[in-house]
């Protein structure tokens, strides 16, 4: 419990905000390389797999088992997938360049600034980018009709703690790695594959029975049954509280690895 | 403020079994600009790394600005300046906005650490490039930026580690022109350095360090002084010439060091030496006269040389 206790510090958020005043000076001379990847992005994925490869898809066997047309079964689906993204992403290279590539997580540590206010800052930030993705995100699902505007805009919370929830222990990995390399495998390996196989594009069902308990233990799967019962108007497979508690424990989870591993790769 | 600004009492710093910090004892008092010289791999940036709170140490006493960096860490901080040996300026934010954005990790109010960006700019001398990008500065600059930003607090204490390695020679000498304003200020410095004549430049009293531990302590003239005579005379010969003067010189000087591309004749006179290299029929390819340097004193107790 005391280790607890001096990871998570003395409570106050002082300096976390202070990391996330520099996150957001930064932003306001580099949004512009970004901002054309974030707009185009839900219209494509939309457009085509959900328009193009969903009218193949109700014309067949599709929507009687999905119970609505592919677009809506694949939006919500997409959108926490792209908060997976965002937030796995946003804890693995600009976290490396901190870490070693630029080395300014080291000048920010020779201030007050201590390791739990640069974790709890970046990840303040994350939520900042995770808002405005699943903001827009959620505005383009409803310019495609799929769901009322209040609930598509309700669901980008649960896409926010699907996107923390890799966050966290993502950036507990990026802590521990030594290069790019790491970085590629983890996405290669890990997401990739959690992206197509964890009820983005099709209800875990489909998968053999042996697979299926592997899905749900990654916190994707729990945040694409939030977010789509959120826009649908469903009750998701486990009761809401509980996929909640699940992505909350990997956010807590990962948060205190992440602590505890960049002290010991900063503060040696 | 009497108290020692560092105070370091069997001060060890282990890696796994390497020991980069061996049993140092420091005392840097308020006023002073204190060196630690030696050669790369010395233990001088681990230690530098503790006293900046940042390290936790292996084990020995430590107090810096009379706080226990473990327990106090963003107390000490707080009042120190540190300057890395690798430039970490965010490269995604103007001259301006590295100067003010790190006053606000300090905690300055917005309109001050605006005001003291503009103080700092002026006295590194970047005032005309506040708004430019930092990736195109000049290393110097670049160097010179850094500085400023370990300043925006007003420190009582700053810690400067290497910091003119990779900097040309003018660029060294308007970094120095800097420091020693600094230091005419009373500003508190701790430098460590791998070139005898920074040491020399900057500090007023040094330890030199090898290997972990410190070989000798005291000002840059008085560690001269009682470890070597005060000329040196080198000679240089062709390749293969040197084999045989070794045992013709014998005796000509007070000490001779035979390096692998030169040799050093130590005494108190160059002049009346180069003429006694020269009555034993000796030939080199070249001879240079000067005064002994700290790099001398390094030689004489360690048997090595400071920069390979």
């Amino acid at each position: 419990m005391s280790a607890v206790t001096t990871i998570w510090g003395d409570g106050r958020l002082r300096g976390a905000l202070r990391v996330l005043e520099s996150e957001w000076t930064g932003y306001r001379r580099t949004w512009r390389g970004s901002v054309v990847s974030t707009f185009l992005t839900p219209i494509l994925y939309l457009s085509a797999m959900g328009l193009g490869l969903g009218t193949l898809v109700d014309r067949g066997a599709g929507t009687a088992h999905l119970e609505v047309g592919y677009l809506a079964f694949l939006a919500p689906g997409l959108l926490a997938a792209s908060a997976m993204q965002t937030g796995a992403g946003d804890a693995a290279w600009p976290v490396m360049a901190g870490i070693k590539w630029r080395g300014t997580f080291n000048a920010v540590l020779a201030t007050p600034i201590t390791v739990r206010d640069l974790v709890l800052g970046h990840l303040g930030w994350v939520t900042f980018r995770l808002a405005l993705m699943g903001t827009w995100y959620a505005v383009v699902i409803h310019l495609f009709g799929v769901a009322p505007i209040g609930r598509t805009l309700l669901a980008v919370l649960p896409a926010i703690l699907v996107g923390l929830a890799f966050s966290g222990p993502i950036l507990a990995y990026t802590a521990t790695v030594e290069d790019a390399q790491g970085l590629t495998n983890l996405f290669r390996f890990g997401l990739v594959p959690l992206f197509l196989f964890s009820g983005t594009f099709f209800p875990i069902e489909q998968l053999p029975d042996a697979v299926q308990p592997l899905a749900v233990i990654t916190p994707l799967w729990h945040g694409a049954e939030l977010v789509r019962s959120t826009v649908l108007g469903w009750s998701p497979a486990w009761p809401w509280w509980a996929h909640v508690a699940v992505l909350l424990g990997f956010l807590v989870v990962g948060t205190t690895l992440a602590i505890r591993q960049l002290q010991r790769r900063l503060k040696p | 403020m009497n108290a020692p600004l560092v105070e370091a009492r069997g001060l060890t710093k282990r890696f796994g079994d390497f020991v980069a910090v061996d049993d140092l004892d420091v005392t840097v008092q308020p006023g002073e600009a204190f060196g630690f010289l030696g050669p790369n791999g010395a233990g001088k940036s681990s230690t530098m790394r503790m006293i900046a709170a940042v390290s936790p140490p292996t084990s020995g006493h430590l107090r810096v600005l009379g706080l226990d960096p473990m327990r106090d860490g963003p107390a000490i901080r707080a009042r120190l300046g540190v300057v890395p040996q690798e430039d970490n300026l965010d490269l995604e934010l103007t001259v301006r906005e590295n100067l003010v954005i790190y006053g606000r990790y300090f905690d300055l109010p917005r309109d001050r650490a605006r005001a003291r960006a503009e103080e700092l700019l002026e006295f590194v001398q970047l005032a005309d490039r506040a708004d430019s990008q930092v990736e195109p500065l000049s290393g110097g600059m670049k160097r010179r930026l850094t500085i400023a930003r370990g300043l925006v607090n007003e420190p009582d204490l700053l810690l400067l580690d290497e910091p003119t390695t990779g900097l040309d020679p003018q660029a060294r000498h308007a970094l120095w022109d800097r420091l020693y304003r600094l230091k005419q200020r009373g500003t508190s410095l701790i430098i460590t350095t791998h070139y005898m004549d920074e040491a020399e430049q900057l500090c007023d009293r040094l330890v030199i360090m090898d290997r972990g531990r410190i070989v000798a302590e005291g000002a840059p003239t008085a560690l001269i002084a009682e470890n070597v005579p005060r000329e040196v005379l080198e000679l240089r010969f062709a390749v293969d010439g040197q084999q045989g003067a070794v045992e013709r010189l014998d005796g000509v000087a007070r000490r001779i060091e035979v390096l692998a591309d030169r040799m050093l004749l130590y005494t108190d006179d160059a002049d009346a030496t180069a003429d006694e290299v020269h009555e034993r029929g000796v030939v080199p390819e070249a001879v240079v006269r000067r005064r002994a340097t700290l790099e001398d004193v390094f030689l004489r107790l360690t048997g090595r040389t400071l920069v390979d």
